[in-house]
């Protein structure tokens, strides 16, 4: 394979890669901006969306096959029911915690966290689940890199959801609300605004993209496991970081742009695959060290 | 006959364990301009936050056009017309200007009515329909206020609470948004104004309560309360 062709089919690794990122960094990205919480749970809430799309998935391909009818059905009910679930944490073991100091609202999220591994671990005996779909395997070559179909709608499906997203954050009323509530609290309860509501949509919002991105990563990866939310989390996390904590388009830029330098950055020699963890948190020490604020992030930092 | 829109009686507020309201009554009637004086830290923002449901009241009741609506949540208590500017502004900067009215007409669902309304608020203040999609951040003391002032119009207020309009405002910018507050109490809605800057809150209003430390000490209409030197002197600093 020629340099092009090596760059080209990193682009497309990257970009697949990075979409889902971005998906579960939007999550992070908008709980951080409107109360200020690292949901540490957030990464579960991924693994957890592959679960219950395995689950859905289970019983529809009786009657609509495993195809791509099946998948999106599958993956709009978890992305509800996850959405939900996503409510129901955020109700139960963040809203009595917004009074207490930072950090023990950080340790509830990690607490919860461990209760949804750990909870799905129990169930599954901590073995890996075919996630199986009848997909196949044509695409397209490019000269000598070659694209699944599925490849193409996955990376699709992520950005048209990032797009819907950007334009109910901008475009209607609900949406700027979410916005305004990221800025000034009681200004927006003066505009009655019922603020708890748009906390719990925004949890909802957040947490059904990541059962979105846990579906395709089903899809994709033709297996899942209750640890599979661990390390995406934190990539998440890492990209939301770059892109600007609390910012909407940053977490999508952040996302697809880990997502790349990932994929290149294993190409550099001495590199492999098994460096790529390496290579992405070293990238978020770096910026934490140098650039904290992110590319599109706000430069007022707040300790946790 | 009295025309009561506001009735405050023996209200009470309590920020952890300091008494910030102890206990104060007072009333504002339908169509005036009602100004509430006092020193720094003499309770007057609390008595706006506590009536607007952002603070709640430890005792005491606020009824409003006849209705008990103490510890009312704040958004529940916007849907009745009682709207409260704050001190500060409070705009959602890094929203445009556009954007920040149409917050002000949240619980509205008719859109030609936003419409209308936005259309008064441009007419009101020139300056921001100019700068309409520009982000609010980037807007001077003065168009700040303005904007606060024309996000509170879009929701149709009929009582308006007005916290330090003119704070930290150039003399003509002061006398500025004073015309609009007189424009808005024309238009029919009724005022309470808080306010440091007594001479210009009293040449405006028509009734006026000072406050200190949780207490209100004295109260009158507000020519006679402009004329009495030694309240002027010991309350409101000359």
């Amino acid at each position: 394979m020629s340099i092009q062709d090596i760059l080209l089919q990193q682009l497309a690794n990257g970009l697949i890669l990075g979409s889902f990122y971005a998906l579960v960094a939007l999550g992070y990205t908008m709980v951080y901006g409107i109360i200020k919480l690292l949901n540490f749970a957030h990464g579960d809430l991924y693994m957890l969306g592959a679960f219950v799309g395995f689950i859905a998935l289970s019983f529809l391909s009786d009657y609509i096959g495993d195809g791509w009818a099946g998948i999106v059905c599958s993956m709009v009910l978890s992305m509800i029911a996850v959405g939900l679930l996503g409510v129901l944490i955020q109700r139960i073991a963040y809203v009595p915690m917004l009074s207490a100091p930072r950090l023990s609202i950080l340790i509830t999220a990690l607490a919860v966290s461990m209760v949804l591994y750990n909870g799905v671990m129990a169930f599954t005996d901590g073995q890996y689940l075919a996630f199986t779909t009848d997909l196949n395997y044509e695409g397209v070559q490019l000269g000598n890199v070659f694209v699944t179909n599925t490849q193409m709608v996955l990376v699709g499906s992520s950005l048209l959801l990032m797009i819907v997203l950007y334009l109910f954050v901008h475009k209607t009323l609900y949406g700027k609300a979410m916005r305004a509530i990221a800025i000034d609290q009681d200004a927006c309860r003066l505009m009655g605004i019922n603020v708890n509501k748009i906390i719990a949509l925004t949890f909802f919002i957040g947490s059904s993209l990541a059962a979105a991105a846990g579906v395709m990563a089903g899809t994709y990866y033709g297996s899942i496991h209750f640890f599979m939310g661990f390390i995406i989390g934190l990539k998440a996390f890492t990209a939301a970081v770059i892109g600007g904590i609390g910012s909407i388009p940053g977490a999508m830029l952040g996302g697809l742009l880990l997502g790349l330098l990932e994929a290149f950055g294993t190409q550099i020699p001495f590199i492999g695959t098994e460096w790529k963890d390496v290579f992405s948190f070293g990238i978020l020490i770096l910026l934490l060290v140098f650039k904290p604020t992110g590319i599109l992030g706000k430069t007022e930092i707040e300790r946790m | 006959m009295s025309n009561t829109i506001l009735e405050i009686n023996n209200l009470e507020t309590h920020y952890g364990k300091i008494h910030a309201l102890r206990g104060i009554s007072f009333t504002v009637e339908a169509g005036q301009i009602v100004t509430l004086l006092g020193a720094n830290g003499a309770g007057k923002s609390t008595t706006l936050r506590a009536i607007s449901g952002l603070v709640r009241a430890t005792s005491g009741t606020i009824v409003y056009r006849g209705e008990d609506i103490t510890g009312k949540s704040a958004h529940d208590i916007v849907k009745t017309g009682l709207i409260h500017v704050p001190e500060g502004r409070k705009i959602f900067k890094g929203m445009t200007i556009t954007e920040n009215l149409e917050l002000g007409s949240f619980t509205l669902d008719d859109d030609a009515e936003r419409k209308r309304r936005m259309e008064h608020v441009f007419e009101t203040f020139p300056i921001l329909y100019e700068r309409r999609s520009r982000d609010s951040s980037f807007l001077s003391g003065g168009e700040q206020q303005m904007l606060a002032i024309g996000r509170s119009m879009m929701t149709n207020p009929q009582l308006l609470l007005l916290d330090e309009p003119s704070m930290g405002l150039a003399p003509f910018l002061v006398q500025q948004i004073m015309k609009i507050v007189l424009q808005l109490n024309k238009e029919g809605v009724t005022i309470l104004l808080v306010e440091q800057n007594a001479k210009v809150a009293l040449k405006l209003a028509d009734y006026g309560y000072v406050l200190e430390t949780g207490k209100i000490v004295i109260q009158g209409d507000a020519g006679t309360l402009q004329q009495d030197e030694s309240i002027v002197k010991a309350y409101l600093g000359e």
